[in-house]
């Protein structure tokens, strides 16, 4: 008990001090993490629309693989990454394995999903309201798709959420994809793991706890923006 | 009378009146919702459908606007399918959805879908906004207006496309007497610069104020339709008489 003190005492003192290693962990973590569910969302809002709007066949089977790929396991996904980034792999001339770009790719992989069923239940919702509005209208299917994302952006901000917390809080895919390197690829989870076996108690509580602040502080900092903006357009 | 369908100079002339609905039944599963309904109705008049709750009007509507197909029989707008006949017509429902976006980006939005150039939209939006006494609140969030306000602002937006027919589903059924009495003052605007309206509504004054004809629906069947004078003072039928007299119709 008297360790477990201890250490959460340095590990503080580590957040407070600003200490270098742990700053560039949190950085390049940010890094990683935001561009992948930036890409995420411009790949997942408008698939999740689509399956919601279009009337194709295989439509309800894409449904079903959107809702069951959102419990992709990170471990098989990295693995899988691996195998096509690996040197004698077909991705393996573009040289991304154990760089950031492959952890921002696997988080992608992760992240897309969550955000497409998620969105695709939410446009179902607004379809079913605006349908025979838009019809009248003479909007057709496409335009259809750009209108809801538009008015459902206050609700959709929760599935971008949603994706931001798989992606900052993932550690299988991006540590077998990015090797945990120091200074080059190793992000928060995956230092908290290595840390944490290794014994070094103090940095992995310390960016334990930076890693559940950031975490609300974004959830806190988006839900008050919706919130203001959906106050003021209704 | 002659109808002009204006829509940025490029398509030609096309009037769609009279339209004509022949043999036309609706289906739900089992239930015949709308039974062999035939009447032709011209331009010129105001339309009105009456009836009780649950008699076809809002279906009529939707059929005649193409939203919904007929399970047998057939609509033509002057010859036009439903389907090519909708671009020429605008429909407003008893709770208009509006887009989370402000009061002028409602209108210019159906005018960019209908392709209607740039520069004319802030036009075309402003004078749509003036007659529906918007104004003032062009850059207001439209889901923030009263109810009234949004009902003449789906109007608003329905107009500014200069359809040839406007079709209403109970308008004004939500709103307290002064919004309606708003809507029915726009509403007879519209229908002066030459815009056919059939409009359904369950309220009989309102009835009485606007209509030129009558529609009487009962259970699916068109029971009554002729001038609005006629079926007022002297109705046919024994439903449109109970109708009229404020007995329920249940069977």
């Amino acid at each position: 008990m008297h360790d477990f003190t201890a250490a959460f005492g340095t590990a503080l003192a580590l957040i407070v001090e600003f200490d270098h290693d742990l700053v560039a962990i949190v950085s390049l973590s940010l890094v990683v993490s935001l561009p992948a569910v930036g890409l995420a969302a411009v790949c997942g809002l408008p698939l999740g629309a689509a399956v919601a709007v279009l009337q194709f066949p295989g439509r309800s089977l894409l449904g079903t693989l959107l809702n069951a790929t959102m419990g992709l396991p990170p471990v098989v996904v990295g693995l899988a990454l691996y195998v096509l980034l690996s040197r004698a792999g077909p991705l393996g001339e573009l040289g991304l394995l154990y760089t950031p770009a492959a952890m921002i790719l696997a988080q992608c992989i992760l992240v897309t999903p969550i955000i497409a069923a998620l969105t695709r239940q939410t446009i179902a919702d607004l379809h079913e309201e605006y349908d025979e509005q838009l019809r009248s209208l003479g909007v057709g299917p496409w335009r259809t798709i750009g209108t809801l994302l538009w008015d459902g952006r206050f609700s959709l901000l929760t599935a971008v959420l949603a994706g931001l917390g798989r992606a900052s809080a993932e550690v299988g895919a991006v540590i077998i994809v990015g090797g945990n390197i120091n200074h080059v690829t190793r992000v928060m989870t995956t230092t908290i793991a290595l840390e944490t076996s290794k014994g070094n108690l103090p940095l992995a509580l310390g960016l334990g706890i930076i890693l559940v602040l950031l975490t609300f502080m974004l959830n806190a900092a988006a839900l008050a923006i919706r919130d203001v903006t959906k106050r003021a357009y209704g | 009378m002659r109808f002009r369908h204006d829509n940025g100079g490029e398509r030609a002339t096309q009037t769609i009146c009279p339209l004509v609905l022949h043999e036309v039944c609706y289906e739900a599963g089992e239930q015949r919702l709308i039974d062999h309904i035939s009447c032709t109705l011209e331009a010129q008049a105001y339309t009105m459908v009456l009836g009780p709750n649950g008699a076809g009007k809002s279906l009529l509507l939707r059929l005649c606007h193409g939203l919904i197909s007929p399970s047998s029989g057939s609509i033509l707008w002057n010859g036009l399918a439903v389907r090519e006949a909708r671009r020429y017509q605008a429909m407003v429902f008893q709770r208009p959805v509006l887009l989370r976006r402000t009061v002028a980006a409602n209108i210019s939005y159906v005018l960019s879908i209908h392709g209607r150039p740039c520069r004319q939209r802030q036009t075309l939006v402003s004078q749509a906004l003036k007659q529906a006494g918007l104004l003032d609140l062009a850059g207001r969030p439209a889901r923030l207006l009263s109810g009234g306000e949004q009902q003449r602002l789906a109007l608003a937006r329905a107009w500014a496309l200069k359809p040839q027919v406007l079709l209403l589903d109970e308008p004004t059924a939500s709103l307290d007497p002064a919004a309606t009495q708003m809507v029915e003052v726009f509403l007879e605007q519209i229908s002066k610069t030459g815009t056919k309206i059939i409009m359904t509504t369950h309220d009989l004054g309102q009835a009485r104020r606007l209509a030129d004809e009558v529609l009487f629906l009962h259970r699916g069947r068109l029971v009554e339709h002729g001038p609005a004078a006629e079926f007022f003072s002297a109705p046919q039928s024994k439903e449109a008489t109970a109708f009229l007299a404020g007995h329920l119709l249940w069977s």
